[in-house]
């Protein structure tokens, strides 16, 4: 049916805005201005327009990976350049292709600074995010997601707030030094079995002993991408300087990196090494999740709250992860959705009174809702997701993860509760300080309620997390086989091994 | 037989071919009219134009080589695939080091026609050391290289930084050239020859290696390493780098490097080649300390040609990497490497001779400050250079690394590629400092705009090579791996 290398069309269309927005020329600096935003609205929305193929056309009956483009690159290492989309990568690629022309509506007023190179750099940044769900190559995938980091430096860096500088040094060596961990057990694999095929390599079984060191070098760069305790502390920093659109892709793309790695390389081919490192992860997650809520509720930045609440969700994903049955590793799956969409609302809910007000300090607010009620109501709804409530994607996540790790181990399982409990503390704690209250601030009398383009931004957000609260099937069908698929495979191999059992089964 | 057999000279061509003409262009600059700074500028454009063709005409002589093993001259002079490859890169960085320079030599005054003809006398030495094939061979064609470098880091005569440079570089380098002779005589004393394929056909053989002869090799690799500037030998990199001119600079960075890691390499892997266990270690250990080195020392430079001296510092640590595997992918790995370091080091250096405030060459990190605003090309291009001398991937710089360390795995060197990798990340805050500078800083007064139409075409073809690099890297990857092949058959 499809003969198009629609994968690759998709990953580089991009590009072609990039080179659009590179010839426009003309002696008004402002035509070059608007000009270079439309193009880059126009060529994301038309990205995401033809990642729907992938929405309508996806086989969600099988676990192979589908759209497979399969050529070879560097031939005397049998490296190829090997595309392809499963249950698990598919869903992810649909969220970058719908967060990025929300992300280029959301600047279109606050950047006025080299808007042509800023969105030159989110072009860029979207290739390489979509090349990174889509790659099927061990050096495929750690060029698309070592790539990453050049556009996010810049974003950073150029259009970010005071301590730029900083944050973008610090999350471009944080994620480097996990990176290139990964890239020396990436050789290792390569050594060992002959091929850089992902879906080869899945199939092969690395002795034991090799397993745990090649696990724990993918899981430095993993664990600091999505990010985990100890060493998220690049992420509020990287969050709390970043611009809004940044903060937003941020949250909701980068960060499923860690999460969607796991799921791709850590369980299919280092199955025993998993699960022998299971405590680890959990230990890391549950605390994860009870200290970096508490963290949040002390925060006076509004972005830096968001941030950490962010570390706890995504303690949830890595529980999810590691339980390693269905309801576990769907909720993880459903819960990087829903937290991509909620936080990315979240951040764009910030970005409108930072770009009204020019600061993030919460106190620096209240009474909101006496003069912006429509900003209340969209603040309230995703809040409320983040938080967790039924009838929002939030809900679906937690509780599924919730069920596999009640299943596998009900002491996480308790301390997870526990981290629902604080998350919806922090965040009505949060929105109360916001949005109630008297309206006392002089600089706030004057504020106006959100426009037309802001409502406009929000409201795919919102359907979708209404949908995925309400009707989740429509997005669990896309990966139930897949998921089965690789559940089956991690057992048959542990089988084969005979040495341990899937814990709790 | 009385009359002396005429020596079979086509494998020699290119080299003999560039030395006739180098010795006519020497006779045509003499003779042309002089007295006035107009006149040494027209000479000094001519015969660097006549230079640059020579060179180029010498890679094409070489591509006729490119075959089987030929050996001649009493077998001193070996050409090989792994030989003609190493030429060609080194013939293309003198061509681009010609090119680079001619602005920056006239606007100081300094536009002598000896300049080139002088860089292609160095050239023509590290083709030589390239074929060595015996110590002795190898012993003069380094020199060649040497003595023309170091009349070339003093041609500033009247610059007191740089005849200081010169001074230094020639003192240094005399004494490495006594190690290297040193060991030399050494390995001859001790193993009664200097030809590489009898030292190698003695030790396949077997038999026990003394002390004396690994003392020798010793000596060998330290005088080798002077001229690779490797951890611990590389004490007059930094000095030497910032105080030549910056046209030398650009070519001492490349050419020699390459010239003397490809003789490194034949060395080692050659006749040595069995006594791998020997050197392994030291190799190592070199080349930990040259990636540490060029990667710490390099954080606080302000000097942007010192930046660089440290960064070539570590670059060589990095390359050394694949010569401490000892294996085919590991030769592999050093000359895909070096093929990348050339593109990359000239462009970033071509980026720096275009650094001018007033028509004056500036050379501080902070001169580059809000470069991204007053010329975003040129600061797109350095920091598409700095991004790839970090390694980062989709960038040329990356594959030279990956290839490095995939033959260091291979060799079950694990620890080496960890300390590598980690290093680079340690080497990367320096590179994107300079990024952070060009685009993250406020802009000061801004540079010159003019770059000129030489160094538009260098730092366009280099900085298209770096980007697009990924797209079809299979003719670097291929030719280099019948080089390598051709080495360790020989």
């Amino acid at each position: 049916m499809f003969d198009l290398p629609l994968l690759t069309i998709l990953t580089f269309a991009p590009l072609v805005g990039v080179l659009a927005i590179l010839i426009i020329r003309h002696d008004d600096p402002k035509v070059v201005v608007t000009n270079a935003r439309n193009v880059a609205l126009f060529v994301t929305t038309g990205v995401f327009v033809l990642s729907l193929i992938f929405w309508f056309g996806f086989d969600k009956t099988t676990a192979d990976f589908q759209f497979v483009e399969q050529v070879p690159w560097m031939e005397d290492f049998g490296i190829e350049y090997h595309m392809g989309v499963d249950g698990i990568s598919v869903l992810f690629v649909l969220l970058t292709t719908l967060l990025t022309p929300i992300c280029i509506l959301a600047s279109w007023n606050s950047i006025q600074e080299r808007v042509k190179e800023y969105m030159i750099s989110f072009l860029i940044l979207e290739t390489f995010m979509i090349g990174m769900f889509c790659a099927l190559d061990l050096f495929l995938f750690y060029i698309f997601f070592e790539a990453v980091l050049i556009p996010m430096f810049i974003i950073i860096g150029i259009w970010g707030g005071a301590r730029r500088v900083y944050a973008a040094f610090k999350m471009f060596l944080y994620t480097l030094l996990g990176s290139v961990l990964m890239l020396v057990a990436m050789l290792t694999m390569y050594y060992h079995a002959g091929t850089t095929n992902v879906v080869e390599l899945m199939g092969y079984s690395f002795p034991i002993e090799t397993q745990k060191w090649l696990w724990l070098a993918f899981f430095a760069s993993f664990a600091i991408k999505v990010p985990m305790w100890p060493v998220h502390t690049w992420l509020p920093d990287a969050h709390v300087e970043a611009p809004t659109a940044g903060s937003v892709i941020l949250a909701g793309v980068l960060l499923k990196f860690g999460g969607y790695g796991l799921l791709r390389f850590s369980l299919p081919m280092m199955p025993e090494a998993s699960v022998y490192f299971t405590p680890l992860v959990f230990s890391l997650s549950a605390i994860a999740v009870i200290y970096t809520s508490l963290v949040a509720l002390a925060q006076e930045d509004m972005k830096k709250l968001i941030a950490y609440s962010s570390v706890a969700h995504m303690g949830f994903v890595t529980i999810g992860v590691f339980t390693f049955n269905t309801q576990g590793i769907e909720g993880a799956i459903y819960q990087m959705l829903s937290h991509g969409v909620v936080s990315a609302a979240l951040f764009l809910i910030v970005g409108v009174v930072y770009d009204r007000i020019h600061t993030r300090e919460i106190d620096a607010y209240g009474g909101l809702v006496s003069r912006m009620p429509n900003y209340a109501i969209v603040f309230m709804f995703f809040a409320m997701a983040s938080v967790g409530l039924p009838g929002t994607g939030g809900f679906v996540g937690e509780v599924l993860v919730l069920v596999g790790v009640f299943k596998v181990n009900t002491w996480v399982a308790a301390l997870a509760s526990l981290g629902v409990i604080l998350g919806a503390a922090y965040t009505l704690y949060l929105y109360r300080r916001i949005i109630f209250g008297e309206l006392t601030k002089e600089n706030l009398m004057k504020i106006k309620d959100m426009s037309r383009r802001e409502m406009l931004i929000f409201a795919p957000l919102l359907i979708i997390t209404l949908w995925m609260g309400i009707y989740p099937s429509s997005f669990l069908d896309f990966m139930h086989v897949s998921v089965a698929h690789l559940i089956d495979q991690m057992e048959t191999s542990l089988a084969a091994s005979g040495s341990l059992n899937v814990a709790g089964r | 037989m009385l009359m002396t057999e005429m020596p079979n000279i086509v494998p020699a061509l290119p080299e003999l071919f560039l030395a006739g003409v180098i010795m006519l262009l020497l006779m045509f600059g003499v003779f042309q009219k002089g007295g006035t700074s107009d006149n040494d500028e027209a000479t000094f454009r001519i015969v660097s134009m006549l230079t640059i063709v020579t060179l180029i005409l010498a890679v094409f002589l070489l591509i006729p080589l490119a075959g089987p093993r030929s050996i001649t001259f009493a077998d001193m002079f070996v050409t090989d695939n792994f030989a003609v490859f190493c030429k060609a890169l080194v013939l293309i960085a003198a061509a681009l080091g010609i090119l680079m320079s001619r602005d920056f030599m006239e606007r100081h005054h300094v536009a002598r026609f000896e300049f080139p003809i002088l860089i292609v006398f160095a050239a023509l030495g590290m083709l030589l050391m390239i074929s060595a094939n015996d110590l002795v061979s190898l012993y003069v064609g380094l020199e060649m290289q040497s003595l023309s470098l170091y009349v070339l880091a003093s041609i500033q005569r009247d610059d007191s930084r740089a005849t200081e440079a010169g001074l230094k570089y020639f003192v240094l380098g005399a004494v490495a050239s006594g190690l290297l002779l040193y060991g030399s005589s050494l390995v001859y004393g001790f193993a009664g020859t200097t030809n590489f394929d009898a030292l190698a056909g003695l030790f396949s053989a077997g038999g026990d290696v003394s002390t004396g002869l690994v003392i020798g090799i010793v000596f060998i690799m330290a005088g080798l390493s002077f001229k690779i500037s490797a951890v611990p030998f590389h004490m007059w990199t930094p000095d030497v780098y910032e105080g030549v001119p910056t046209p030398v600079t650009a070519f001492f960075a490349v050419a020699p490097k390459i010239a003397a890691l490809a003789l490194l390499l034949r060395v080692l892997i050659g006749p040595f080649g069995d006594l791998l266990v020997h050197w392994q270690q030291i190799v190592i250990v070199i080349s930990v300390l040259s990636m540490a080195l060029g990667a710490l020392a390099a954080i606080n430079q302000k000097n942007i040609k010192r930046l660089m001296a440290y960064s070539s510092i570590g670059h060589v640590g990095y390359a050394l990497v694949g010569l401490a595997a000892g294996t085919e992918s590991g030769v592999h790995g050093v000359l895909v490497y070096l093929a990348i370091y050339l593109v990359m080091n000239i462009g970033t250096f071509a980026c720096i001779l275009c650094m001018r405030r007033g028509g004056v060459m500036v050379e501080g990190i902070n001169d580059l400050a809000g470069l991204g605003k007053t010329h975003p090309l040129l600061a797109a291009t350095i920091a598409i250079f700095m991004f790839s001398l970090a390694g980062i991937p989709p960038l040329a710089g990356f594959f030279g690394k990956l290839y490095v360390f995939v033959a260091a795995i291979d060799a079950g060197l694990y620890i080496l590629a960890i300390i590598g990798v980690v290093t680079s990340v340690v080497g990367a805050f320096y590179y994107l400092r300079i990024i952070k500078v060009m685009y993250f800083d406020d802009p000061i007064d801004a540079l010159d705009s003019n770059i000129g139409r030489e160094m538009t075409f260098v730092i366009g073809v280099t900085s298209v090579i770096v980007i697009l690099f990924f797209v079809y890297p299979s003719p670097v990857l291929n030719t280099a791996k019948i080089a390598a092949a051709a080495l360790l058959a020989g």
